[in-house]
C-alpha cells in the first residue's frame, strides 16, 4: 500500500468479481453492499419472526406456540430488526456507499476499521439466532432486557444476547467514528460543510449520537452480565440493587437509538425528493439546524419511556417538555419536504412513492409520539399496543419505507441496471396497504387496554388482531415482488446509464457501477447538490 | 486544484503494518486524522465511564447501604497511586518531547519510566484489592467499587502494554522517529485520558 500509487489502495490482493462481497474488502462500496445484503437477510429472519407473532395473535389463546417460545420470538424479532436490519442498513449500507461520494473522497477515512465494523455483524447475528439452539433457550426479556425479568429468565440465552448486542454496539461505534472523521476531515478541498448533501448532515448527527450514547448501553449491559454471571446486585432488588438505574442507562442509549434509526432516513429522503420533484431542497440551512437540534434534544428526553417507573414529578415535567420540543425541528423538516414537493414536476416512480408514503406515515407516528410524551396519556397507554403501533409507524413506516425508496433510487447506481417499475409499484402497494392494515388497528387495541408482549388476550380484541395479522400477511407477500425484481433485473434489467434520474449529487457523476476508486481522474467539486433550475443544462421543471 | 488521488491515504494506514509510510500524508491539504479518530473513540470510551459514574452516584443517592455495611476506604495507598499516575503523564509528555527533538534514546528511557509507573499503579491497586474488607458480591457499594476500579485498571493494563510496544518501536530505524511517531502520540493521548479518568474516579469514589 504505497502512497504514490493510490490504485493499490484497495490492494491488488483483494478478490475481484462477486467474490469480493465475501472478502475483507476495503472498498466502501463493497462494504456498503455487504451491509445492505446482510441486513436484508436479517430482515427476512426478523420478518419470519414477526409472522410467527402475528400468527399466534390470530386467536386469543396461545395455541400456535408455547408462551416461553413466544417470548423468545418477540425478543429475537425486536433485536434482529433493530440491531441487524435497520441500524446497519440505514447507517452502514447507504452511509458507506454514499458518504465518500458526497465528500468527494475515494473511500472512508479508516477503510480497515470500516471492514472490521462490518465483519462484526454476521458473527453477532449468527450468535444471536443460534442462542435458540445452542444455549437451550434464547433471551426472553424483550429487546429492552429489563431486570429483574432478564435476571430470572434462562441465563445462558440472555448472556449470549448481551454478547451479541455488545459486538453490534462496537460495530456501530466504529462506524460512527469513521463517518465523523470522513465528513469532517476527508472533504475534498474547496467543498464547504454547508455545501454537503443533506444525508451527510444526517449521518454526522447520527454518528454523534452513536458515539455519545452507544458506549453507555455497552457499560450497562456489562453490569447486567455481571449480575447474571457473577451474581452481583447492580440491578437486582433482592440484593439491594436498583432496576430504575438500568432503565435510565438503557434509555440513555435507546432513545437516541430511535434517532440513529430515523435521522439517516431523513437524510436519504432529502436526497430522493429534490431529484424526482426537479426542485432544490427547500430550506437547506433550517434542515441542518433542525438535525442538530434533534441530536441535542434526543440526548435529553430518555426518561419519557419511564413515566410509570416511579419517576418524580419534576422529572416528568422536564421530560414531557423536552420531548414535546422535538416536534419543532421535526416539523420544520416535514414542512421543508412538503415545500420541496410543492409545484415540482413530480415523477411518481417507486422511489418517490415510498418517499412520499414515508412523509405520511411519519407524520402519523410523530403525532402519536407527541401524544405519548404527555404524562397522563402515556400512563394510560404505557406497555400497551398503542406504543407498539407508534413505534412501528416510526421505524417501519418511517425508516423501512425510506430504505425501500432508497433501494429503487440507488439500485441503478449499485448495479448499472434499472429495477422494474411495475414490480416496484406492486411492492409499494402491498407494503403500504399491509403496513397500515397491520399497525393502525394496534392503536385502537392499545387504547382499549391490550398489553404488549403477551401471547394471549381478551377475546374482545380478536377482530382487530385478525385485521392486523392480515396486514402482516400482505407485508410478507410484499417481499416477493421485491425479490423477483432484484433477481430478474440482475439478469435482464434495462441498462441504467451513469445518471438515469438526471441528478446532481456526486455519486451520479461517475459510471454505474462506479470504478474502484469512484472516479476516473479527479473527484468533481459539487457545490450545489440541489441546484435544479440554477443552470442552463439542468432546467428546473415546474408544473404549470 | 492538485490531484485529489491520494486524499484518503493518511487514514487508510490507520491499522496498516506497512512500514514504508514516512511522508506525504500532509501534502494534499488533508492532515493526518488518525489522532482525530482516536480522540473520537476516547469520547465514546469516556461515555462508558460516564455511565458507570452516573450509576455509582445514583446508587449512593437512592440506595443507602444497610447499617454497619458501609466501608471506609483507606486513603493512603490510592492517594499515592493517584500521584504516581499523574507523574506518569508528565513523564510520557517528556518522552514525546524527546522523540520530537530526535533524542530517541532519551525518549525510550522516559517511556520506560512511564511504563514502570503504570505497572507500579497496577501493583498498588492489587495490594489494595487484597487488603480490602469486602469482595465483589458483598453489597452494592462493593460491586460498584470493583466494577469501576476494575474497568479503569483494564484501561491501565492496556496502556502499559501500549507503552511497552511504543518503547520498543522508538529506536533509530523503528516506527517512531522524530518526524513520524503516530504510535507514540496515540499512546500518549490514551494515557492522558486514562489518567484523567482516574482523577475523576478517585474524587467520587474515595473523597466524596
Amino acid at each position: 500500500m504505497t502512497l504514490a500509487n493510490p490504485s493499490d489502495f484497495n490492494g491488488s490482493l483483494q478478490p475481484q468479481g462477486w467474490l469480493r462481497y465475501f472478502s475483507f474488502s476495503l472498498d466502501h462500496k463493497v462494504i456498503g453492499l455487504q451491509y445492505l445484503v446482510c441486513g436484508f437477510l436479517f430482515y427476512l429472519v426478523g420478518g419470519a419472526l414477526a409472522g410467527a407473532i402475528r400468527t399466534e395473535l390470530v386467536t386469543p389463546l396461545s395455541d400456535f406456540m408455547p408462551r416461553d417460545t413466544y417470548n423468545e420470538v418477540l425478543t429475537l424479532h425486536g433485536t434482529v430488526m433493530i440491531f441487524l436490519w435497520i441500524v446497519p442498513v440505514v447507517n452502514g449500507a447507504f452511509g458507506n456507499y454514499l458518504i465518500p461520494f458526497y465528500v468527494g473522497a475515494r473511500d472512508m477515512a479508516f477503510p480497515r476499521l470500516n471492514a472490521v465494523a462490518f465483519w462484526l455483524i454476521p458473527p453477532a447475528g449468527i450468535l444471536l439466532i443460534s442462542s435458540y439452539f445452542i444455549a437451550g433457550a434464547a433471551a426472553q426479556s424483550g429487546w429492552t432486557a429489563y431486570p429483574p425479568l432478564s435476571l430470572t429468565t434462562p441465563a445462558a440465552g440472555q448472556v449470549v444476547w448481551i454478547l451479541s448486542v455488545l459486538l453490534l454496539g462496537g460495530s456501530s461505534i466504529f462506524g460512527g467514528i469513521n463517518f465523523i472523521a470522513t465528513i469532517l476531515k476527508l472533504r475534498r478541498p474547496g467543498l464547504k460543510l454547508m455545501q454537503l448533501p443533506m444525508y451527510c448532515w444526517a449521518m454526522l448527527g447520527t454518528s454523534i449520537l452513536v458515539v455519545l450514547s452507544t458506549p453507555v448501553l455497552a457499560g450497562t449491559l456489562i453490569l447486567l452480565s455481571f449480575d447474571i454471571i457473577a451474581h452481583t446486585g447492580f440491578f437486582n432488588p433482592s440484593l439491594g440493587g436498583n432496576v430504575v438505574v438500568y432503565q435510565h442507562l438503557f434509555w440513555f442509549y435507546s432513545h437516541p437509538a430511535v434517532y440513529i434509526m430515523v435521522l439517516p432516513a431523513f437524510g436519504l429522503v432529502s436526497e430522493i425528493l429534490p431529484v424526482h420533484a426537479r426542485k432544490p431542497l427547500f430550506g437547506y440551512t433550517t434542515m441542518v439546524y433542525s438535525i442538530m437540534a434533534i441530536v441535542f434534544l434526543g440526548l435529553i428526553v430518555w426518561a419519557h419511556h419511564m413515566f410509570t417507573s416511579g419517576t418524580p414529578p419534576w422529572m416528568r415535567l422536564f421530560f414531557t417538555i423536552a420531548t414535546s420540543f422535538i416536534a419543532v425541528p421535526t416539523g420544520i423538516k416535514f414542512f421543508n419536504w412538503l415545500a420541496t414537493l410543492w409545484g415540482g414536476k413530480i415523477a411518481l416512480n417507486s422511489a418517490m412513492l415510498f418517499s412520499c408514503a414515508f412523509i405520511v406515515n411519519f407524520v402519523f407516528g410523530g403525532i402519536t409520539g407527541v401524544a405519548l410524551a404527555q404524562v397522563p396519556f402515556d400512563i394510560h397507554v404505557h406497555d400497551t399496543y398503542f406504543v407498539v403501533g407508534h413505534f412501528h409507524y416510526i421505524v417501519y413506516g418511517g425508516t423501512v419505507f425510506v430504505i425501500f425508496g432508497s433501494l429503487y433510487h440507488w439500485y441503478p447506481k449499485f448495479t448499472g441496471r434499472m429495477l422494474n417499475e411495475d414490480l416496484g409499484r406492486l411492492h409499494f402497494l402491498l407494503t403500504f396497504v399491509g403496513f397500515n392494515l397491520c399497525f393502525a388497528p394496534q392503536h385502537w387495541l392499545g387504547l382499549n387496554g391490550m398489553p404488549r408482549r403477551v401471547a394471549e388476550y381478551d377475546p374482545a380484541f380478536t377482530t382487530l388482531n385478525q385485521v392486523s395479522s392480515v396486514g402482516a400477511l400482505l407485508m410478507a407477500l410484499s417481499t416477493l415482488p421485491l425479490l423477483i425484481n432484484v433477481v430478474v433485473t440482475a439478469l435482464h434489467g434495462k441498462p441504467a446509464g451513469d445518471n438515469p434520474w438526471n441528478a446532481l449529487t456526486p455519486e451520479w457523476l461517475t459510471s454505474s457501477p462506479p470504478p474502484v476508486e469512484n472516479w476516473i481522474g479527479e473527484a468533481p467539486l459539487v457545490t450545489e447538490p440541489y441546484g435544479y433550475g440554477h443552470h442552463q443544462d439542468q432546467p428546473q421543471e415546474v408544473a404549470a | 486544484m492538485t490531484s485529489t488521488a491520494p486524499l484518503q491515504d493518511s487514514g487508510s494506514r490507520d491499522l496498516s503494518p506497512d512500514p514504508g509510510h514516512t511522508t506525504a500524508h500532509t501534502s494534499e491539504g488533508h492532515g493526518d486524522f488518525r489522532l482525530f479518530g482516536l480522540a473520537t473513540f476516547l469520547v465514546a470510551d469516556g461515555m462508558t465511564f460516564a455511565g458507570f459514574f452516573a450509576a455509582y452516584l445514583t446508587f449512593r443517592a437512592v440506595n443507602p447501604l444497610q447499617e454497619g455495611s458501609t466501608y471506609e476506604l483507606e486513603l493512603l495507598l490510592p492517594t499515592i497511586n493517584t500521584v504516581v499516575l499523574i507523574i506518569s503523564s508528565f513523564t510520557f509528555h517528556r518522552a514525546g518531547k524527546e522523540c520530537r527533538d530526535g533524542n530517541l534514546g532519551a525518549s525510550r528511557l522516559w517511556l520506560a519510566i512511564t511504563g514502570a509507573l503504570g505497572a507500579a499503579f497496577l501493583a498498588g491497586q492489587m495490594v489494595e484489592y487484597f487488603s480490602l474488607p469486602f469482595s465483589l458480591t458483598d453489597n452494592l457499594f462493593a460491586s460498584t467499587f470493583y466494577a469501576l476500579t476494575g474497568f479503569h485498571g483494564l484501561h491501565v493494563t492496556l496502556g502499559v502494554i501500549c507503552i511497552a510496544i511504543v518503547a520498543l518501536q522508538t529506536r533509530s530505524g523503528g516506527r517512531n522517529t522524530a518526524s513520524d511517531h503516530f504510535g507514540l502520540e496515540a499512546a500518549e493521548l490514551y494515557w492522558h485520558f486514562v489518567d484523567g479518568i482516574w482523577v475523576v474516579l478517585y474524587g467520587i469514589l474515595y473523597l466524596l
